[in-house]
């Protein structure tokens, strides 16, 4: 319970010292909405030159897009701070945390918690909406609980590569912005049907790194549709399990990293 | 002790000329060596602009595949493959986001001291940028470009002049970027905390200058109005237009002068600005 309070504070602390610039901060959170309209005004623009890219409608890509852009908006708001991972440990502030009675992991997200970036939340479960209503889904039980899932699942994946990619800074300090080569980047490669990617640089990012089981296999499920790339209907069902095993290596990773952390100095 | 004043030693004080150059030159330099120092970050951030080639370069290569005729936006294959590699290596040269640190003196009130220094804070920051871009231009150009010379044809430009125009493209887009960036910064005098505008001009900047898709995409009424109302297709579009050599020769050139126009307006409105903000700045701290 105690534990409990010291969160609430850690978060209320945020919400007051985000309130205090409140010009800075209603404009914050008017880019992040646009921010997340732009990722899909871009596919709008891109699919609308044409009938069809790569054997998909715009509507179809639409879903995609949505489908992506839940997950990522939804891992982004819970654990998107993560990446400011690399300054704490750079400057030493990381110490702080540590010596605190509480999980490292836990502090941290509250120690930035974006509200800035609530409306995102919205902006995309509203594209997905759309994109519910401009596809002709023939609707099944399972499809409706893939639905559900999906984003959900989707999210833990995200966060799982969030933290992934941050816990690099524990052994690389100036990794700069390598990270954002898997959040932004895997945020923008789900964002399109996968056969739109060729070669070895698909079969990393689709199925080594699983970014192809986020939004794409879902979406090929829910439309009822055969992928052009040969794998079975039930890929569509995977993601919860390419989120679990995504999940577990990153606390593996969390771990290793926090024991690996000898703060700074010389 | 009555001989001491305290004006600022002067480098050559006969010819005022040379003193400048000197002093933007030492500035430019200081600039480039600070960026020299982060050499694992440069390698880290090369990696993900070629991550970042290879995402936009496949969605747009299957875009023209998919357009009847393969000429989206009137750039062919291998014009939107050099577009994607050479976009992404420019972007840090031309560095459109991350550069807060105006903004944070003004902030922290360590601004103070850039006022004491006897060049024009427009001036000293602009040395220092095209400093840090100098260094960009080596070490960030290149890798992306070889990667993507490596994994897909690009296109070899046909006029003689494209590649020098290029070069001046790319310098006047950084100009214009850094008086960008010191506007949307320089909002931190009167709002204190400039995160906001930062965001806005991180958001727009990006679609806006056609890193995300080539702007001719857009229908063409709203092409033309951004490319003469705003500054922002000079950032990156028209450097990459004018080495694809997407347009004629007459409109190539073209582009590059209204590029100079941009940004000579934005520097004097820079200039203006600095000039109020010197005025009713309050220097916070105790």
């Amino acid at each position: 319970m105690a534990e409990l309070r010291a969160y609430a504070a850690l978060a209320g602390g945020q919400l007051r010292s985000v309130v205090s610039y409140r010009a800075s901060f209603v404009v914050e959170m008017v880019t992040n909405l646009g921010s997340t309209a732009l990722d899909v005004l871009t596919v709008l623009v891109l699919f609308s030159t044409t009938n069809a890219v790569a054997g998909f409608t715009l509507p179809e890509a639409i879903l995609i897009a949505a489908l992506s852009s839940c997950a990522f908006t939804l891992a982004d708001f819970a654990v998107g701070n993560i990446d400011r991972l690399k300054t704490y440990v750079r400057a030493g502030t990381m110490d702080a945390v540590l010596v605190r009675p509480l999980s490292a992991m836990g502090q941290l997200l509250l120690m930035d918690l974006p509200f800035r970036k609530l409306l995102r939340l919205a902006v995309s479960a509203s594209v997905l909406v759309v994109a519910l209503v401009v596809n002709d889904l023939d609707w099944t039980p399972a499809r409706v609980a893939l639905l559900v899932v999906t984003p959900v699942a989707g999210a833990v994946f995200f966060g799982s590569i969030f933290v992934l990619s941050a816990s690099l800074a524990f052994w690389w300090v100036d990794s700069g912005d390598l990270g954002s080569a898997f959040t932004y980047g895997g945020r923008d490669f789900t964002s399109y049907p996968v056969p739109v990617y060729s070669g070895w640089f698909r079969a990393v990012f689709a199925y080594a790194l699983g970014f192809g089981f986020v939004a794409y296999q879902p979406a090929l499920a829910l439309l009822g549709r055969a992928d052009p790339l040969g794998l079975p209907a039930w890929a569509g069902y995977v993601t919860p399990l390419v989120a679990v095993v995504a999940a577990a290596a990153a606390a593996a990773m969390w771990r290793a990293g926090i024991r690996q952390y000898r703060s700074t100095g010389s | 002790m009555d001989r001491l004043d305290a004006r600022v030693l002067t480098i050559s004080p006969s010819s005022p000329f040379r003193e400048s150059v000197t002093t933007f030159g030492a500035l430019a330099w200081s600039g480039f060596r600070r960026y020299a120092t982060y050499r694992q970050a440069t390698i880290a951030g090369s990696f993900t602009n070629v991550v970042f080639g290879f995402l936009r370069c496949y969605v747009l290569l299957a875009v023209a595949a998919a357009v009847a005729g393969g000429r989206p936006g009137g750039y062919d294959a291998t014009q939107l493959a050099t577009y994607v590699w050479v976009g992404q290596g420019l972007l840090s040269v031309v560095a459109l986001w991350g550069w807060t640190e105006l903004a944070d003196r003004i902030r922290t009130g360590d601004v103070a001291a850039d006022l004491l220094r006897p060049v024009p804070p427009v001036t000293s920051y602009l040395a220092a940028d095209l400093g840090r871009a100098g260094h960009g231009m080596l070490t960030r150009f290149g890798p992306p470009l070889v990667v993507g010379l490596i994994f897909f044809p690009l296109y070899v430009p046909a006029r003689w002049y494209t590649v020098p125009l290029f070069a001046v493209s790319v310098v006047l887009a950084v100009v214009a970027s850094f008086a960008c960036r010191f506007l949307v910064n320089a909002t931190a005098y009167w709002l204190h905390d400039a995160r906001g505008p930062i965001m806005l001009w991180m958001l727009s900047a990006g679609v806006l200058a056609g890193l995300y898709f080539p702007l001719r995409l857009l229908p063409d009424w709203l092409t033309v109005t951004l490319w003469v109302a705003t500054p922002f297709p000079g950032l990156l579009q028209t450097p990459l237009d004018v080495l694809v050599e997407r347009d004629g020769p007459a409109l190539q050139v073209a582009l590059v002068a209204l590029q100079a126009v941009h940004c000579a307006v934005l520097l004097a409105v820079c200039a203006a600005v600095q000039r109020r903000a010197e005025r009713k700045l309050v220097v916070q701290g105790g």
